[in-house]
């Protein structure tokens, strides 16, 4: 297991050098650059000597190169927007604040998506199952911002429930995070549907009803403990849907989270904000989908990893 | 009294989106204490939905069991029995073992605990208890080291083993009937050998009474003390094994048994194989549903539905060919052989 464990993380190690790589040109293939505007008005050597300060007047792959000596020291960068700001500060900063949306959202989502999913696979073709799949439809078609702003005038314009925007006490999470898991929502609930459906026609369903074991027994140990795998592969997209929709949802809330400062990064070309937040945001994702192979193992016995066959 | 299982008139339907299939129509048979019984039939003919309908296992709907039907177990009516009183009927009373043993265990579930779960549920047992029982279990159908095994999964098991373990799950609340579904179809010839070896075995030690279902009239003939020859949802031969294979007279019975492989036969002929398929169930049957394959086919055959013929106390037959005024067929030569 370890052995399995230490050549992921060697994996995801390589994975998160691409994606640094690719971004990194990317970024640097944009016209124009974050100092431009300030350094527009100043003389011809004053200019020279604050772009030399940051790097920028060298090629672009030698400030690649740079960039990876720093990262590797752990040094991700000042803002050049807002100078004296370093990136590692604005992470610690606003991270919690997305995280605590983001997982709200994630376990609200998979949790309640799931079980509207059994509800309406138990129920099918009557009213729960009807219902359910009329609200999931609803929850892929409806993007995220149109639920957002939705939410936001009947909730708390209208009968003044939750804040409108901002952050500060539990109360400010509960329009973003209705609004951010509501695809997840959505997404597990057709997903464990359909799951449902086809574990109760598999022939070990019709032993177990032969023991005359009792329905609950049947349904959670039989059905669940099956239907629920599949429902584990969707997990990483979901997780990024999330990532995704919190850069939305945070902008409309007002939210100082993470997502509003990389868009707001990108709008400014602040290269050292974009590449640390992508690396975070990138290392967040690639670490979720080891823990769903773990989890993966831990559901089913079948691929679970033996330690005889990792060589 | 000796007789543990009546079936009475038992017709099941499935409604689908074409219309109501007649899979079962109108079928009797009885078991005793201690007895083998086998249902034989082609693909289709309805004896996996009667070996199901006796646990109630067809899902209602799609599936319905027609009025008038009655299954008696102990002379009490399976059919009107309560959620309740149906869940401790099965298992307890009735084990069941399926076709394919690689699908029919859950693969998330340690054997031990398939085993030990109809134990806790039946029985009463804690689960310490019924895990002892279920290595116990597992030793009585051969497999080795049960201390160990009852922590394996089932795709730690070979086809087999998993259908001895499906044996040991069937047999653990030492039901009075087992019902065997094809349980040697999806396994090796050799392996059909020793799990009907096993089968037997368990049967007489227990004096648990077997259905087993099978279209290999070949794995019948040392397992079943009756067979009965179904065919479009209806019995059209009951006798003793003796008497189907030495005195059977449906050309069904004789198309069946032409189609076992006979390892001394002289002449190796191409293996007998029956023209045709079954009847639609979905289409009204109004003569004899083995009338378009029938070889002897008479225009009566087409027309009417045959009556049933007591040839002896323990052998009948749904046959025109036994009206007083058919004409007399002989045998196909291949089975005269065996008389």
């Amino acid at each position: 297991m370890l052995k399995y464990i230490l050549k992921r993380v060697l994996y995801m190690v390589l994975t998160l050098w691409i994606v640094i790589t690719i971004t990194f040109f990317l970024i640097h293939a944009i016209p124009g650059n974050p100092l431009a505007s300030l350094a527009r008005n100043l003389p011809p050597q004053v200019r020279a000597n604050y772009y030399a300060k940051y790097g920028l007047d060298k090629s672009v792959p030698q400030q690649y190169v740079m960039f990876l000596k720093n990262l590797f020291h752990g040094d991700l960068g000042e803002s050049l927007k807002f100078p004296g700001r370093s990136v590692t500060d604005i992470i610690s900063e606003h991270a919690p604040i997305s995280a605590r949306l983001g997982i709200q959202a994630i376990l609200i989502g998979v949790i309640v998506g799931i079980v509207l999913g059994i509800i309406a696979g138990f129920k099918r073709n009557r009213w729960p199952d009807h219902l359910v799949m009329f609200v999931a439809i609803l929850g892929v078609c409806l993007p995220s911002f149109v639920l957002a702003a939705l939410l936001q005038y009947i909730l708390s314009v209208k009968i003044e429930l939750f804040p409108t925007a901002g952050w500060g006490t539990g109360k400010y999470t509960v329009l973003p995070t209705i609004a951010l898991c509501f695809g997840s929502i959505a997404t597990y609930a057709r997903y464990m549907r359909s799951s449902v459906l086809d574990v109760i026609n598999q022939d070990y369903i019709l032993t177990a009803k032969a023991k005359g074991i009792s329905n609950f027994s049947l349904i959670w140990k039989h059905v669940i403990r099956n239907a629920i795998i599949p429902a584990i592969t969707i997990l990483p997209p979901q997780i990024a849907g999330i990532f995704g929709g919190s850069f939305v949802i945070e902008s409309i809330f007002a939210i100082p989270g993470l997502g509003s400062n990389l868009v707001d990064a990108v709008n400014n070309r602040d290269y050292t904000v974009i590449m640390g937040l992508t690396i975070f945001y990138c290392a967040l994702y690639i670490i979720s989908l080891l823990v769903v192979d773990i989890l993966y193992g831990v559901v089913d016995p079948r691929v679970r990893v033996s330690e005889d066959t990792t060589e | 009294m000796n007789r543990i299982l009546e079936v009475k008139n038992l017709a099941v339907s499935f409604h689908t989106y074409a219309g109501e299939v007649k899979a079962v129509r109108g079928v009797n048979f009885y078991l005793d204490r201690g007895e083998a019984l086998a249902l034989v039939g082609e693909s289709g003919c309805g004896k996996t939905v009667t070996a199901k309908s006796l646990m109630r296992l067809n899902p209602i709907p799609p599936a319905e069991i027609k009025e008038g039907s009655s299954i008696k177990y102990n002379g009490k009516e399976v059919l009107d029995m309560s959620k309740e009183e149906i869940r401790a009927f099965r298992g307890a009373e009735v084990g069941m073992i399926f076709q394919d043993p690689m699908t029919s265990l859950n693969p998330t579930m340690k054997i031990g605990d398939q085993i030990a779960e109809s134990l806790i549920t039946h029985m009463n047992l804690n689960k310490k208890d019924a895990l002892d029982k279920a290595v116990q279990m597992l030793e009585r159908v051969d497999i080795p080291k049960p201390e160990e095994r009852i922590n394996s999964y089932p795709h730690e098991f070979s086809g087999g083993m998993r259908q001895r373990v499906m044996i040991a799950i069937a047999l653990a609340c030492n039901p009075r009937i087992l019902i065997a579904d094809e349980p040697t179809t999806a396994l090796d010839v050799t392996i059909q050998a020793q799990v009907l070896e096993l089968l037997k075995e368990l049967q007489s030690e227990m004096n648990t009474s077997i259905i087993l279902v099978t279209h290999d009239l070949g794995v019948v003939a040392n397992f079943a003390d009756r067979i009965h020859v179904m065919y479009a949802g209806k019995i059209v031969e009951k006798g003793t094994t003796r008497e189907i294979f030495y005195e059977g007279e449906h050309p069904y019975t004789w198309a069946l048994l032409s189609s076992v492989p006979d390892l001394y036969e002289e002449n190796r002929k191409k293996l007998y194989s029956l023209a045709g398929t079954p009847p639609d169930l979905l289409l009204p049957l109004d003569g004899c549903p083995f009338a378009s394959r029938c070889r002897y086919c008479m225009q009566i055959c087409k027309e009417k539905m045959p009556p049933k013929t007591e040839l002896s106390e323990s052998h009948s037959v749904s046959c025109w060919l036994k009206h007083p005024s058919a004409p007399k067929v002989e045998k196909p030569h291949i089975l005269r052989r065996d008389v």
